[in-house]
Protein backbone atom coordinates (compact mmCIF):
# COMPACT_ATOMS: atom_id res chain seq x y z
CA UNK A 1 0.00 0.00 0.00
CA UNK A 2 1.29 3.51 -1.10
CA UNK A 3 2.08 5.77 1.57
CA UNK A 4 -0.45 8.41 -0.13
CA UNK A 5 -3.29 6.38 -0.37
CA UNK A 6 -6.26 7.90 1.61
CA UNK A 7 -6.46 4.97 3.36
CA UNK A 8 -3.04 4.86 4.84
CA UNK A 9 -3.44 8.59 5.56
CA UNK A 10 -5.91 8.07 7.71
CA UNK A 11 -5.01 5.04 9.35
CA UNK A 12 -1.62 7.51 9.96
CA UNK A 13 -3.31 10.74 11.38
CA UNK A 14 -5.46 8.53 13.41
CA UNK A 15 -2.39 6.56 15.05
CA UNK A 16 -0.20 9.28 15.45
CA UNK A 17 -2.90 11.01 17.21
CA UNK A 18 -3.97 8.52 19.23
CA UNK A 19 -0.20 7.88 20.45
CA UNK A 20 0.33 11.10 21.02
CA UNK A 21 -2.96 11.51 23.08
CA UNK A 22 -2.32 8.93 25.12
CA UNK A 23 1.57 9.94 26.12
CA UNK A 24 0.61 13.88 26.46
CA UNK A 25 -2.55 12.58 29.24
CA UNK A 26 -0.54 10.09 30.87
CA UNK A 27 2.40 12.38 31.25
CA UNK A 28 -0.51 14.98 32.90
CA UNK A 29 -1.90 12.68 35.39
CA UNK A 30 1.34 11.03 36.43
CA UNK A 31 2.92 14.77 37.30
CA UNK A 32 -0.53 16.45 39.20
CA UNK A 33 0.20 15.67 42.26
CA UNK A 34 3.51 16.78 42.27
CA UNK A 35 3.05 20.06 39.98
CA UNK A 36 0.39 20.66 42.81
CA UNK A 37 2.24 20.21 45.74
CA UNK A 38 4.65 22.41 44.60
CA UNK A 39 2.10 25.39 43.89
CA UNK A 40 1.06 24.64 47.69
CA UNK A 41 4.77 24.99 48.66
CA UNK A 42 5.26 28.19 46.80
CA UNK A 43 2.45 29.88 48.31
CA UNK A 44 3.58 28.81 51.54
CA UNK A 45 7.04 29.63 51.39
CA UNK A 46 5.62 33.84 50.06
CA UNK A 47 3.22 33.53 52.94
CA UNK A 48 6.29 33.01 55.43
CA UNK A 49 8.58 35.09 53.93
CA UNK A 50 6.24 38.01 53.89
CA UNK A 51 5.16 37.64 57.57
CA UNK A 52 9.53 37.60 58.25
CA UNK A 53 9.41 34.11 59.27
CA UNK A 54 12.51 32.13 58.91
CA UNK A 55 12.62 28.73 57.69
CA UNK A 56 14.20 26.26 54.86
CA UNK A 57 13.44 24.22 52.51
CA UNK A 58 12.56 20.93 53.62
CA UNK A 59 10.51 22.18 56.81
CA UNK A 60 8.36 25.63 55.05
CA UNK A 61 5.05 22.90 55.90
CA UNK A 62 5.59 22.68 59.20
CA UNK A 63 6.42 26.15 60.72
CA UNK A 64 3.78 27.00 58.33
CA UNK A 65 1.21 24.50 59.98
CA UNK A 66 2.54 25.47 63.36
CA UNK A 67 2.33 29.71 63.31
CA UNK A 68 -0.54 30.37 60.43
CA UNK A 69 -3.64 30.14 61.23
CA UNK A 70 -6.54 31.10 58.14
CA UNK A 71 -8.68 33.25 58.56
CA UNK A 72 -11.41 34.14 55.58
CA UNK A 73 -11.98 38.57 56.22
CA UNK A 74 -15.54 39.22 54.66
CA UNK A 75 -14.76 42.82 53.77
CA UNK A 76 -17.49 44.32 53.92
CA UNK A 77 -17.95 44.01 57.79
CA UNK A 78 -14.72 43.72 58.25
CA UNK A 79 -15.51 40.35 60.19
CA UNK A 80 -13.87 37.02 60.19
CA UNK A 81 -16.58 34.96 58.41
CA UNK A 82 -17.36 31.56 61.49
CA UNK A 83 -15.97 28.29 60.19
CA UNK A 84 -19.44 26.99 59.88
CA UNK A 85 -20.16 29.48 56.90
CA UNK A 86 -17.37 27.74 54.95
CA UNK A 87 -18.97 26.30 51.51
CA UNK A 88 -17.42 23.92 48.97
CA UNK A 89 -15.74 27.29 47.24
CA UNK A 90 -15.13 29.40 50.28
CA UNK A 91 -12.82 27.90 52.76
CA UNK A 92 -9.47 27.85 53.22
CA UNK A 93 -8.50 24.90 51.45
CA UNK A 94 -10.45 25.41 47.74
CA UNK A 95 -10.03 29.49 48.30
CA UNK A 96 -8.68 31.04 44.76
CA UNK A 97 -8.88 34.70 44.65
CA UNK A 98 -8.88 34.78 40.58
CA UNK A 99 -12.26 32.19 40.59
CA UNK A 100 -13.84 34.01 43.40
CA UNK A 101 -13.64 37.17 41.74
CA UNK A 102 -15.48 35.92 38.70
CA UNK A 103 -18.16 34.35 40.53
CA UNK A 104 -21.52 35.61 40.83
CA UNK A 105 -21.84 34.68 44.44
CA UNK A 106 -18.95 35.63 45.97
CA UNK A 107 -16.96 38.39 43.96
CA UNK A 108 -18.07 41.43 43.68
CA UNK A 109 -17.66 44.98 40.97
CA UNK A 110 -15.40 47.62 41.95
CA UNK A 111 -16.77 51.27 40.99
CA UNK A 112 -14.19 53.00 38.99
CA UNK A 113 -13.57 55.73 41.31
CA UNK A 114 -12.72 53.34 44.26
CA UNK A 115 -10.38 51.11 41.81
CA UNK A 116 -7.31 52.11 42.95
CA UNK A 117 -5.70 48.93 41.86
CA UNK A 118 -7.24 48.74 38.68
CA UNK A 119 -8.79 45.20 39.54
CA UNK A 120 -12.22 45.45 38.39
CA UNK A 121 -13.46 42.68 40.41
CA UNK A 122 -12.42 41.15 43.79
CA UNK A 123 -13.65 38.30 45.75
CA UNK A 124 -16.28 39.78 48.34
CA UNK A 125 -14.20 37.88 51.13
CA UNK A 126 -10.59 37.26 51.40
CA UNK A 127 -8.49 34.44 52.79
CA UNK A 128 -5.90 36.28 55.25
CA UNK A 129 -3.62 34.53 58.10
CA UNK A 130 -2.92 35.15 61.49
CA UNK A 131 1.27 34.49 62.63
CA UNK A 132 1.03 33.12 66.32
CA UNK A 133 3.97 33.67 68.47
CA UNK A 134 4.98 30.81 71.17
CA UNK A 135 2.15 31.66 73.38
CA UNK A 136 -0.25 31.11 71.12
CA UNK A 137 -1.30 34.71 70.48
CA UNK A 138 -1.38 36.73 67.40
CA UNK A 139 1.90 38.33 66.32
CA UNK A 140 0.80 39.26 63.17
CA UNK A 141 -1.95 39.35 60.22
CA UNK A 142 -0.76 38.59 56.57
CA UNK A 143 -3.22 40.39 54.06
CA UNK A 144 -3.17 39.31 50.28
CA UNK A 145 -3.37 42.16 48.00
CA UNK A 146 -3.28 42.71 44.37
CA UNK A 147 -3.42 45.21 41.65
CA UNK A 148 -2.64 45.90 38.15
CA UNK A 149 1.82 46.88 37.70
CA UNK A 150 3.15 47.65 34.13
CA UNK A 151 2.05 44.36 32.39
CA UNK A 152 0.28 41.70 34.72
CA UNK A 153 -1.93 42.16 37.59
CA UNK A 154 0.85 41.60 40.49
CA UNK A 155 -0.29 39.03 43.92
CA UNK A 156 1.23 39.40 47.05
CA UNK A 157 0.91 39.10 50.75
CA UNK A 158 1.71 42.67 53.22
CA UNK A 159 2.26 41.37 56.52
CA UNK A 160 0.97 43.80 59.50
CA UNK A 161 2.20 43.84 62.94
CA UNK A 162 -0.37 43.70 65.92
CA UNK A 163 -0.01 46.68 66.60
CA UNK A 164 -1.85 47.67 63.42
CA UNK A 165 0.33 50.09 62.05
CA UNK A 166 3.90 48.69 61.39
CA UNK A 167 4.80 46.73 58.08
CA UNK A 168 6.46 43.23 58.69
CA UNK A 169 6.97 42.10 55.08
CA UNK A 170 5.96 42.05 51.49
CA UNK A 171 6.38 39.68 49.15
CA UNK A 172 5.01 39.12 45.14
CA UNK A 173 3.94 34.94 44.68
CA UNK A 174 2.96 35.77 41.06
CA UNK A 175 3.95 38.92 38.30
CA UNK A 176 4.98 39.25 35.13
CA UNK A 177 6.62 42.16 35.33
CA UNK A 178 10.07 43.07 33.49
CA UNK A 179 12.97 41.35 34.57
CA UNK A 180 15.48 43.26 36.11
CA UNK A 181 13.21 46.23 35.98
CA UNK A 182 9.75 45.49 37.69
CA UNK A 183 10.21 42.73 38.37
CA UNK A 184 12.47 43.86 41.11
CA UNK A 185 9.80 43.85 43.20
CA UNK A 186 10.82 40.97 43.68
CA UNK A 187 14.63 42.09 45.03
CA UNK A 188 14.92 40.85 48.67
CA UNK A 189 16.49 44.25 49.67
CA UNK A 190 13.72 46.48 48.11
CA UNK A 191 11.09 44.06 50.81
CA UNK A 192 13.33 44.05 53.36
CA UNK A 193 12.86 47.94 53.56
CA UNK A 194 9.20 47.51 53.84
CA UNK A 195 9.92 46.56 57.10
CA UNK A 196 9.20 48.54 60.05
CA UNK A 197 7.91 51.76 58.02
CA UNK A 198 4.47 53.13 59.07
CA UNK A 199 1.64 51.46 56.96
CA UNK A 200 -1.36 53.97 59.83
CA UNK A 201 -1.57 57.22 61.71
CA UNK A 202 -2.79 56.81 65.23
CA UNK A 203 -6.24 57.19 63.93
CA UNK A 204 -5.92 54.10 61.77
CA UNK A 205 -5.40 56.05 58.14
CA UNK A 206 -3.34 54.30 55.23
CA UNK A 207 -0.14 56.79 55.43
CA UNK A 208 2.13 54.45 53.41
CA UNK A 209 3.40 55.79 49.90
CA UNK A 210 5.34 53.94 47.44
CA UNK A 211 7.79 57.40 46.39
CA UNK A 212 8.62 57.84 42.39
CA UNK A 213 12.38 57.89 43.70
CA UNK A 214 14.66 57.20 47.00
CA UNK A 215 13.18 58.40 50.53
CA UNK A 216 14.61 60.94 51.64
CA UNK A 217 16.79 60.84 54.88
CA UNK A 218 16.21 64.14 56.14
CA UNK A 219 12.03 64.03 55.13
CA UNK A 220 10.08 63.82 58.30
CA UNK A 221 7.69 61.09 56.45
CA UNK A 222 10.43 59.11 55.93
CA UNK A 223 8.76 56.28 58.28
CA UNK A 224 5.73 55.97 56.08
CA UNK A 225 7.82 56.30 52.69
CA UNK A 226 8.79 53.71 50.42
CA UNK A 227 11.67 53.65 47.68
CA UNK A 228 10.78 53.69 44.22
CA UNK A 229 11.73 50.55 41.54
CA UNK A 230 14.25 52.75 39.20
CA UNK A 231 13.69 52.47 36.12
CA UNK A 232 10.23 50.89 36.50
CA UNK A 233 7.67 54.03 37.23
CA UNK A 234 4.06 52.13 35.84
CA UNK A 235 5.18 49.19 37.96
CA UNK A 236 6.19 51.40 41.36
CA UNK A 237 2.67 52.97 40.48
CA UNK A 238 0.94 50.01 40.53
CA UNK A 239 2.29 48.85 43.98
CA UNK A 240 1.65 52.02 45.71
CA UNK A 241 -1.71 51.67 44.61
CA UNK A 242 -2.51 48.22 44.99
CA UNK A 243 -1.41 49.02 48.75
CA UNK A 244 -3.92 52.28 49.13
CA UNK A 245 -6.46 50.15 47.88
CA UNK A 246 -6.41 47.39 49.57
CA UNK A 247 -5.30 49.38 53.41
CA UNK A 248 -8.23 51.68 52.42
CA UNK A 249 -11.85 51.47 53.22
CA UNK A 250 -12.52 49.25 50.13
CA UNK A 251 -9.93 46.48 51.69
CA UNK A 252 -8.47 45.47 54.81
CA UNK A 253 -9.65 49.15 56.99
CA UNK A 254 -12.36 47.84 58.13
CA UNK A 255 -11.15 44.55 59.66
CA UNK A 256 -8.51 46.88 61.51
CA UNK A 257 -10.71 49.27 62.53
CA UNK A 258 -12.87 46.39 64.20
CA UNK A 259 -9.69 45.11 65.83
CA UNK A 260 -8.37 48.37 66.72
CA UNK A 261 -11.80 48.79 68.96
CA UNK A 262 -10.25 46.33 71.06
CA UNK A 263 -6.62 47.06 71.61
CA UNK B 1 31.67 6.83 14.45
CA UNK B 2 33.19 9.53 12.44
CA UNK B 3 29.95 10.01 10.29
CA UNK B 4 27.86 10.21 14.02
CA UNK B 5 30.71 12.37 15.25
CA UNK B 6 30.16 14.98 12.39
CA UNK B 7 26.37 14.91 12.88
CA UNK B 8 26.86 15.94 16.36
CA UNK B 9 29.77 18.35 16.44
CA UNK B 10 29.03 19.57 13.00
CA UNK B 11 25.82 22.02 14.08
CA UNK B 12 27.80 23.93 16.90
CA UNK B 13 29.95 25.90 14.94
CA UNK B 14 30.33 24.85 11.52
CA UNK B 15 26.24 24.81 10.86
CA UNK B 16 24.63 26.43 13.60
CA UNK B 17 21.03 26.96 13.66
CA UNK B 18 21.58 30.20 15.33
CA UNK B 19 24.18 31.80 13.81
CA UNK B 20 23.90 30.41 10.22
CA UNK B 21 20.46 29.54 9.44
CA UNK B 22 18.96 32.45 11.81
CA UNK B 23 16.30 29.46 13.36
CA UNK B 24 15.02 30.24 16.51
CA UNK B 25 16.14 33.43 17.41
CA UNK B 26 12.96 34.44 19.30
CA UNK B 27 13.15 32.77 22.09
CA UNK B 28 16.69 33.13 22.21
CA UNK B 29 15.38 37.10 22.81
CA UNK B 30 13.28 36.23 25.50
CA UNK B 31 14.99 33.52 28.18
CA UNK B 32 18.56 35.07 28.28
CA UNK B 33 17.99 37.55 30.85
CA UNK B 34 18.98 34.97 33.37
CA UNK B 35 21.88 32.34 32.79
CA UNK B 36 19.15 29.61 34.46
CA UNK B 37 16.74 30.41 32.61
CA UNK B 38 18.64 29.38 29.62
CA UNK B 39 20.01 26.63 30.80
CA UNK B 40 16.52 25.06 31.26
CA UNK B 41 15.37 26.40 27.97
CA UNK B 42 18.09 24.87 26.17
CA UNK B 43 17.73 21.26 27.68
CA UNK B 44 14.16 21.36 27.03
CA UNK B 45 14.86 22.34 23.63
CA UNK B 46 18.02 20.02 22.54
CA UNK B 47 15.93 17.16 24.27
CA UNK B 48 12.69 18.00 22.28
CA UNK B 49 14.86 18.33 19.24
CA UNK B 50 16.47 14.95 19.76
CA UNK B 51 13.25 12.91 20.77
CA UNK B 52 11.05 14.37 18.15
CA UNK B 53 13.40 13.77 15.12
CA UNK B 54 14.01 10.33 16.48
CA UNK B 55 10.41 9.72 16.41
CA UNK B 56 9.76 11.03 13.00
CA UNK B 57 12.22 9.68 11.77
CA UNK B 58 10.87 6.12 13.11
CA UNK B 59 7.58 6.58 11.01
CA UNK B 60 9.29 8.50 8.02
CA UNK B 61 8.52 5.77 5.94
CA UNK B 62 4.80 5.75 6.41
CA UNK B 63 4.24 9.60 6.79
CA UNK B 64 2.08 10.47 3.57
CA UNK B 65 3.54 13.57 2.12
CA UNK B 66 0.15 15.39 2.49
CA UNK B 67 0.28 15.22 5.65
CA UNK B 68 3.70 15.25 6.66
CA UNK B 69 3.71 18.95 8.29
CA UNK B 70 0.75 18.53 10.48
CA UNK B 71 2.17 14.81 11.68
CA UNK B 72 5.44 16.69 12.96
CA UNK B 73 3.68 19.15 14.51
CA UNK B 74 1.78 16.58 16.63
CA UNK B 75 4.77 14.81 17.89
CA UNK B 76 6.87 18.33 18.30
CA UNK B 77 3.58 19.93 20.00
CA UNK B 78 3.16 16.26 22.32
CA UNK B 79 6.93 16.36 23.03
CA UNK B 80 6.73 19.72 24.07
CA UNK B 81 3.88 19.73 26.50
CA UNK B 82 5.41 16.94 28.18
CA UNK B 83 8.78 18.98 28.63
CA UNK B 84 6.31 22.08 29.76
CA UNK B 85 5.17 19.65 32.85
CA UNK B 86 8.01 17.87 34.04
CA UNK B 87 9.33 21.25 34.34
CA UNK B 88 6.84 22.17 36.24
CA UNK B 89 6.85 19.19 38.61
CA UNK B 90 10.38 19.23 39.13
CA UNK B 91 11.67 22.73 38.52
CA UNK B 92 9.05 24.87 39.18
CA UNK B 93 10.91 28.10 40.18
CA UNK B 94 12.32 28.18 37.24
CA UNK B 95 8.91 27.68 35.45
CA UNK B 96 7.61 30.26 37.00
CA UNK B 97 10.42 32.64 35.00
CA UNK B 98 9.67 30.88 31.65
CA UNK B 99 6.31 30.87 31.58
CA UNK B 100 4.80 30.45 28.54
CA UNK B 101 7.91 30.18 26.71
CA UNK B 102 8.34 26.68 26.90
CA UNK B 103 4.90 25.86 25.17
CA UNK B 104 6.50 28.39 22.43
CA UNK B 105 8.76 25.86 21.70
CA UNK B 106 6.55 24.26 19.62
CA UNK B 107 6.80 27.38 17.28
CA UNK B 108 10.93 27.13 17.07
CA UNK B 109 12.08 26.97 13.67
CA UNK B 110 14.83 24.47 14.65
CA UNK B 111 12.30 21.93 15.15
CA UNK B 112 10.27 22.12 12.20
CA UNK B 113 13.74 22.89 10.19
CA UNK B 114 15.41 19.76 11.40
CA UNK B 115 12.37 17.13 11.25
CA UNK B 116 11.87 18.48 7.67
CA UNK B 117 15.02 19.00 6.74
CA UNK B 118 16.98 15.87 8.23
CA UNK B 119 14.91 13.14 10.28
CA UNK B 120 12.78 12.68 6.93
CA UNK B 121 15.47 11.64 5.17
CA UNK B 122 17.65 9.74 7.42
CA UNK B 123 17.84 6.69 9.88
CA UNK B 124 16.28 7.39 13.39
CA UNK B 125 19.93 7.31 15.28
CA UNK B 126 21.24 9.56 12.76
CA UNK B 127 18.25 11.94 13.39
CA UNK B 128 18.43 11.38 17.28
CA UNK B 129 21.94 12.75 16.85
CA UNK B 130 20.74 15.50 14.63
CA UNK B 131 18.60 16.39 17.24
CA UNK B 132 21.08 16.59 20.05
CA UNK B 133 23.72 18.31 17.90
CA UNK B 134 21.42 21.48 16.99
CA UNK B 135 20.21 21.92 20.43
CA UNK B 136 23.83 22.00 21.44
CA UNK B 137 24.42 24.50 18.97
CA UNK B 138 21.23 26.59 20.43
CA UNK B 139 22.52 25.88 23.81
CA UNK B 140 26.01 27.38 23.22
CA UNK B 141 24.43 30.52 21.75
CA UNK B 142 21.73 30.95 24.54
CA UNK B 143 24.39 30.57 27.20
CA UNK B 144 26.51 32.44 26.25
CA UNK B 145 24.11 35.23 25.37
CA UNK B 146 22.93 34.49 28.75
CA UNK B 147 25.57 34.53 30.89
CA UNK B 148 26.76 38.18 29.21
CA UNK B 149 23.25 39.62 29.64
CA UNK B 150 23.17 38.18 33.20
CA UNK B 151 26.52 39.49 33.93
CA UNK B 152 26.57 43.17 32.59
CA UNK B 153 22.81 43.71 32.91
CA UNK B 154 22.58 42.14 36.78
CA UNK B 155 26.09 41.50 37.79
CA UNK B 156 24.91 38.14 38.90
CA UNK B 157 25.39 34.59 37.24
CA UNK B 158 22.95 31.72 38.34
CA UNK B 159 21.52 33.84 40.96
CA UNK B 160 24.87 34.56 42.67
CA UNK B 161 26.52 38.19 42.70
CA UNK B 162 29.71 38.46 41.12
CA UNK B 163 29.97 42.55 40.86
CA UNK B 164 28.17 43.99 43.87
CA UNK B 165 25.27 46.96 42.84
CA UNK B 166 25.82 49.61 43.97
CA UNK B 167 22.54 49.38 45.47
CA UNK B 168 23.82 46.73 47.33
CA UNK B 169 26.66 49.27 48.88
CA UNK B 170 28.96 48.27 45.54
CA UNK B 171 30.57 50.24 42.79
CA UNK B 172 29.13 48.26 39.83
CA UNK B 173 25.90 49.98 38.05
CA UNK B 174 23.74 47.62 36.37
CA UNK B 175 23.28 48.45 32.73
CA UNK B 176 19.44 47.65 32.51
CA UNK B 177 19.68 47.76 28.51
CA UNK B 178 21.55 44.31 29.25
CA UNK B 179 17.34 42.79 30.41
CA UNK B 180 15.54 43.93 27.99
CA UNK B 181 15.38 41.74 24.60
CA UNK B 182 17.19 44.15 21.99
CA UNK B 183 20.57 43.40 24.16
CA UNK B 184 19.77 39.94 22.59
CA UNK B 185 19.63 40.97 18.90
CA UNK B 186 23.25 42.85 19.41
CA UNK B 187 24.76 39.88 21.34
CA UNK B 188 23.91 37.55 18.73
CA UNK B 189 24.50 40.08 15.78
CA UNK B 190 27.90 39.89 17.66
CA UNK B 191 27.99 36.60 17.48
CA UNK B 192 27.31 35.90 13.90
CA UNK B 193 30.19 38.51 12.94
CA UNK B 194 32.89 36.95 15.18
CA UNK B 195 31.92 33.21 13.44
CA UNK B 196 31.87 34.37 9.96
CA UNK B 197 35.05 35.93 10.32
CA UNK B 198 36.34 33.07 12.01
CA UNK B 199 34.92 30.77 9.05
CA UNK B 200 34.84 33.17 6.16
CA UNK B 201 32.81 30.27 4.07
CA UNK B 202 29.63 30.88 5.98
CA UNK B 203 29.61 34.63 4.60
CA UNK B 204 26.50 34.50 2.23
CA UNK B 205 27.09 36.14 -1.35
CA UNK B 206 25.53 39.56 -1.42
Amino acid sequence: MSSDSTKKTITVALGVCLACSVFVSSATVALDSIQKQNKKLDKMKNILQAGNLSFNVSNAEDVFKEKIVPIIIDLESGLILDKSKYSPELNPEAFNIKSLSESKKFGTDISPEKDLGNIKKRPKYMLSYEVLNQNKDVEKYIFPVFGKGLWSTMYGFLAINKDLKTVEGITFYEHGETPGLGGEIDNANWKASWKGKQAFDESGLAILNVLKSKVDPNDPNKNNQIDGLSGATLTTRGVDNLIKYWMGEDGYAKFLGNLRKDI
Amino acid sequence: MNKYKEILLDPIFKNNPITLQVLGICSALAVTSKLETAIVMSLAVTLVTAFSNFSISLIRKHIPSSIRIIVEMTIIASLVIVADQLIKAYAYDVSKQLSVYVGLIITNCILMGRAEAYALQNPPVASFLDGIGNGLGYTFILLTVGFVRELVGSGKLLGYTILTLNTDGGWYIPNGLFLLSPSAFFLIGLIIWAVRTWKPDQVEES
